[in-house]
Formats: structure tokens, sequence, C-alpha cells
């Protein structure tokens, strides 16, 4: 089974537009929504929903007021100070457990924590597998895993051969949390300099994980010469660049629509796309063969 | 007064928003920007500021001492993360999943673990035109993004203007960005995405109690779900920036917005009054 995923490092540069329209154009396929934070994707697919399950994860420190002796041990070793006046901020409690081996009289227990949701929704394109962060909630690369495990699961159940993964931006714990084991990612970026920047740092935690990459130039007409400089870059680095994409409002028309943009235009975004998409089956194909 | 700009949705323009903030104020005493997008850090990109001091951020792992060690096993009891194993006579640490709670080297009955520092992140300061600049940059390769953001904050002093250029998202980066802010700015765009996302961000910054305003950027494409949701939520627009080819060129290029386009100036200036006035409203508002 093969698994891409499609990545940016600085976020906002079409990965979403691309994967909705990956999601048109690949023939067997289970998809997996993987920015657990803000989740977009099912806004293209109209997804219905199958399963909706809670996902919990982590601890939280509770101390009982009442065996409480506010000797003040606990606060004094948080090192996340989420401890103040002996209560604790759930919202900075790591969940570690430290306060809790440590309390003299045993008040403190951890609690089990619900941090979001996932779900697994048909669409027209296939399965996917989608998740909600609780607001302010932390393991969102643990949230991730399950969101992957199942796509991995639901693929081999119905016999599907490919995964495709919508990534989240950045480079922390989601990111590598997506990234780890992939057959592919492809990097969406485009020719600004918070692009270039972000694009090279990405990279290098692809690397750093040896995952094979191709890049994507979204809105590739933003300044002609950026762009060149990005190729010539991925050129020296021995990276494929597998599409360049110009500029166009219809992106924004069809995210309105709520509709995958190859299925909402004939223009030249889509013969971009499709033609990338081509590109980048042959890769997987090859990457079988090896 | 701490600004943060945040967004939910990257892309969305909170680098442009925190950068031309910034340096609208240049003028008047004491601003200073912080990037705490220590993932994918950019406003040194807009500002090019002359770094003058850098230190690094580091975590405290756990050694194991093996003469002292007898392999009991407490450590790999205590630690959440799954960070120490201990297998027959042989301990394992794995220094990436450790959160450097201290509990295995606190814990430990023969105090047989120390703790050494493992660098995470780098924390740089300097200045750029008359505007304080502190960015952190996590090291390409490690996950956890919140204790370089918290070195980040440390450094900021509290009297003055503080804006805050924070990570998208709503997780746990996103928070320790955020927290202790006085309001917080949400920059979006008029389509379902941004939508979607600004309604996540919402909740976040309520949840830690911040007062909020909108930041509508590219407004011409999309559709009017913002202004919608903004006037049933009572959420105020405070600034609307069209999308517009000139712009996006600028800020492809690397120049601020206020650079570039000096009119801009005033708007942010205005910005920055309307924002002031909003949280003086919310302070009478408590204290009474």
């Amino acid at each position: 089974m093969k698994e891409i995923v499609i990545l940016s490092g600085k976020g906002g540069t079409g990965k979403t537009t691309i994967v909705g329209s990956f999601a048109a154009l690949a023939q067997s396929k289970v998809l997996a929504d993987c920015d657990v934070d803000a989740a977009d994707l099912h806004l293209l697919l109209s997804p219905s929903e199958r399963q909706k399950s809670e996902f919990w994860s982590g601890q939280v420190a509770y101390i009982d007021r009442d065996r409480c002796t506010e000797c003040g041990l606990c606060q004094e070793l948080c090192r996340f100070d989420a401890i103040k006046d002996f209560m604790v901020d759930p919202v900075s409690c790591e969940g570690c457990g430290f306060c809790s081996h440590v309390c003299p009289v045993e008040a403190i227990t951890m609690k089990e924590n619900m941090s979001g949701y996932w779900f697994i929704s048909d669409t027209k394109y296939g399965p996917l597998v989608h998740a909600r962060l609780g607001i302010a909630q932390e393991n969102s690369g643990k949230l991730v895993a399950a969101v992957r495990q199942q796509a991995k699961q639901i693929a081999e159940s119905e016999g599907e051969d490919l995964i495709i993964s919508d990534g989240p931006p950045g480079i922390g714990c989601p990111v590598i949390s997506s990234l780890s084991g992939a057959s592919l990612a492809l990097l969406v970026t485009e020719p600004t300099l918070s692009g270039m920047h972000d694009l090279e740092r990405v990279l290098g935690v692809c690397r750093h994980f040896g995952v094979p990459v191709l890049v994507c130039i979204n809105k590739c007409d933003l300044n002609e010469g950026n762009t060149q400089q990005i190729e010539s870059q991925c050129l020296s680095q021995g990276v494929e660049i597998a599409g360049r994409v110009p500029f166009d409002n219809i992106v924004s028309q069809s995210i309105v629509q709520g509709i995958p943009v190859v299925e909402y235009s004939n223009g030249t975004v889509t013969q971009e796309i499709e033609r990338m998409w081509h590109t980048i089956s042959a890769r997987l194909r090859n990457s079988s063969k090896e | 007064m701490i600004i943060s700009v945040a967004s939910g949705k990257g892309g969305t323009g909170k680098t442009l928003v925190a950068t031309s903030l910034a340096l609208s104020l240049k003028h008047s005493h004491g601003v200073v920007l912080l990037d705490c997008d220590v993932e994918e850090p950019n406003d040194h990109v807009f500002l090019q500021p002359e770094i003058t001091g850098s230190k690094a951020v580091s975590i405290l792992v756990p050694k194991i001492g093996e003469d002292k060690c007898t392999y009991c096993g407490r450590c790999a009891e205590v630690c959440t993360y799954h960070a120490i194993a201990v297998l027959g006579n042989n301990v394992m640490t794995f220094p990436q999943l450790c959160h450097g709670c201290g509990a295995c080297s606190y814990l430990c009955p023969e105090k047989a673990i120390s703790e050494e520092s493992r660098e995470t992140g780098v924390v740089e300061w300097g200045h750029s035109d008359g505007v304080g600049f502190i960015h952190g940059k996590l090291t390409v390769g490690e996950a956890m993004a919140p204790p370089v953001i918290r070195k980040v904050k440390e450094y900021a002093s509290n009297d003055g203007t503080v804006i805050i250029d924070v990570p998208p998202g709503t997780s746990c980066p996103v928070v320790e960005a955020i927290k202790g802010s006085d309001f917080c700015l949400l920059v979006t765009e008029p389509t379902p995405f941004g939508l979607n996302d600004l309604c996540l961000a919402v909740e976040t910054v309520r949840e830690l109690n911040i007062p909020c305003g909108v930041v509508l950027n590219r407004a011409g494409v999309g559709d009017a779900g913002v202004q919608e949701y903004c006037r049933k939520q009572k959420i105020p627009i405070l600034l609307t920036i069209p999308l517009d080819t000139e712009i996006a060129r600028l800020y492809s290029r690397g120049i601020p917005l206020v650079e570039g386009l000096p009119e801009w100036g005033e708007s942010f200036r205005q910005l920055l009054k309307r924002v002031t006035e909003l949280v003086d409203e919310r302070n009478r508002d408590t204290e009474w």
C-alpha cells in the first residue's frame, strides 16, 4: 500500500485545494485529513458521516481540595507552572503525573482526558478519515496517528491501495506524525520569500525522516523570479518539481461552491493539477517496483 | 499591552499584519515584535533585523548513572511519555519522547538519574528600524514547539506594546503563544476555509478569556460568510485588506505592507487605537 502526504511548512499555500483535486482524480484510494487542528478537506468533499469516535488521550491532574494540606510540593516541582494556589490549570498541565506521584497525602489523581473526535465518512470520491482536536488540547500528534491508522485499516479491508493525506502546516509534532513512514511527500510551496524559507525547513524534516519528496509551486506566476529560484534550488538538491500551478480566482470560487477545483473548471489550474497528478501517480507506481 | 495575531488557518496574513502593525508604531516608545511561530518563523524575512544576541533552548532529559542503577524500573513506571524503558539489566532512554518533567530523576530511589540539557531550538533577539525583535526557531526534526515559545515570551519586557505572531492551528503551540495577551487579532479570509478555521480560533481565545477582533484579508474574493458570522457573534471587524496584486507582490518579495505602500501606516495606527479602546473598555467593565 502507498501513502502520499501533502505538506507545506507555511500554511495557506494550497494543500487542501490540491488534495481535494487529487481526491477527484485518483482511482482507488482512502482520504485522510491529518490537519486535526483546523481540518478543511471535508468542506470540499461533502462527506456523510459513517462513524464518530471519541479520542481519549493523555491525562490532566486533579487536586482533591478536601485532602490537600497545601504543603506546596506539587507547585514547587511542576515544571510547566500548571499549579497555582493549589489548583491545576488544565491548559498548562502536560499530564506528566509527577505531582500525583509526590503528593504526600495522595490528594492528586490523574484523570483521563477526552481530547477530540475522529470520524469515518463516505464521500463520492471514497472513504474519508478526519478528526477534530478539542479546543486548546494537546496530543495532536497522537490524533494524527489515530487518523492514519484508521485510514490504513479501511484501505486494507476495502482493498484500496493508496492513501492520500492532507497534512498540517509547520514542522513540529503533528507534521512528524503525519510524515513518518509515508511513501512520498508532496511539498506545496508558493513563490514568496516566506514560502521559500518554510519549504527549506520542511524539506529538512522529510530528509531527516527519510521520506522522498516532490515539490509543487502553487501561484507560480505571483513572482516569476522567486519561482525560478525555487526551481534552481530544488534542482541543485535533486528534488523534482512535480507541478507549477498559476494563481486564479477560480480556486476561491470552487472553495465557496465546496467542489474540488478540477471538477469546477476546465481552465489552466485544472490542466496543471491533472498533469501533476499524472507525474505523481507514475512516481508512486515506480516506487512499488523498487 | 500585549496583542497577539492569530488565525486558525495558515497563510491568511498573520505575518503581514504583525510586521506592519509593529512597523507602523516604530516612532512610538517600546514596540517589540515576538515571532512565536517557531516551526516556520518568517517575521525576520520582512524586518531584516540586526541580531544582537541568541541563546539555545534546551529541555532537561534523564541521564542514567549505571553504577548506581539497580534496574528497579521505577523511572519507566512513572514516565508517562514512554521515554525510559528498563529491560533486564539494561536502561534505555528516548530523549525525543521526553517532555522534561523531571519525575524520573526525583523519584529514583537510588538517586541514579541526573539530568542533562538537550537542545531543541534557539531564541534570537535584536532590533530593526526602532522595533525590538525576538524570535524562536525549533530545530528541524524536533517535535515540541511549546518550550521554545515559552522562552521567546520570557525575553519580552512587559512595558510598551508587545506584538506576538502566533503559529497557525488551535492546539498547544497556539495556546502557549496567546496566553497572557490583552487582545487577540484574528486574521482570516472570506472563504469557507477561512470561516471554518476562524470559528475554531474564536473558540480558542474565548476558552482563554481573551477579547478578540477580526482582520479580514483578501477581501473581494469568496463569499460573505465571515461577515455574517462576525455580526452574529458580535465580533468587530477592525481592518479590511483587499485582495490586491500589488500587496501580494510586495509580500512575495518580503517587503512589509507599510513600507511598500506607506499610506497603510495610518490604517494600522488606527487599528491599534481601536484595540486599545476595546481593551480599556473591557478593563473598565471588569473593574465595575
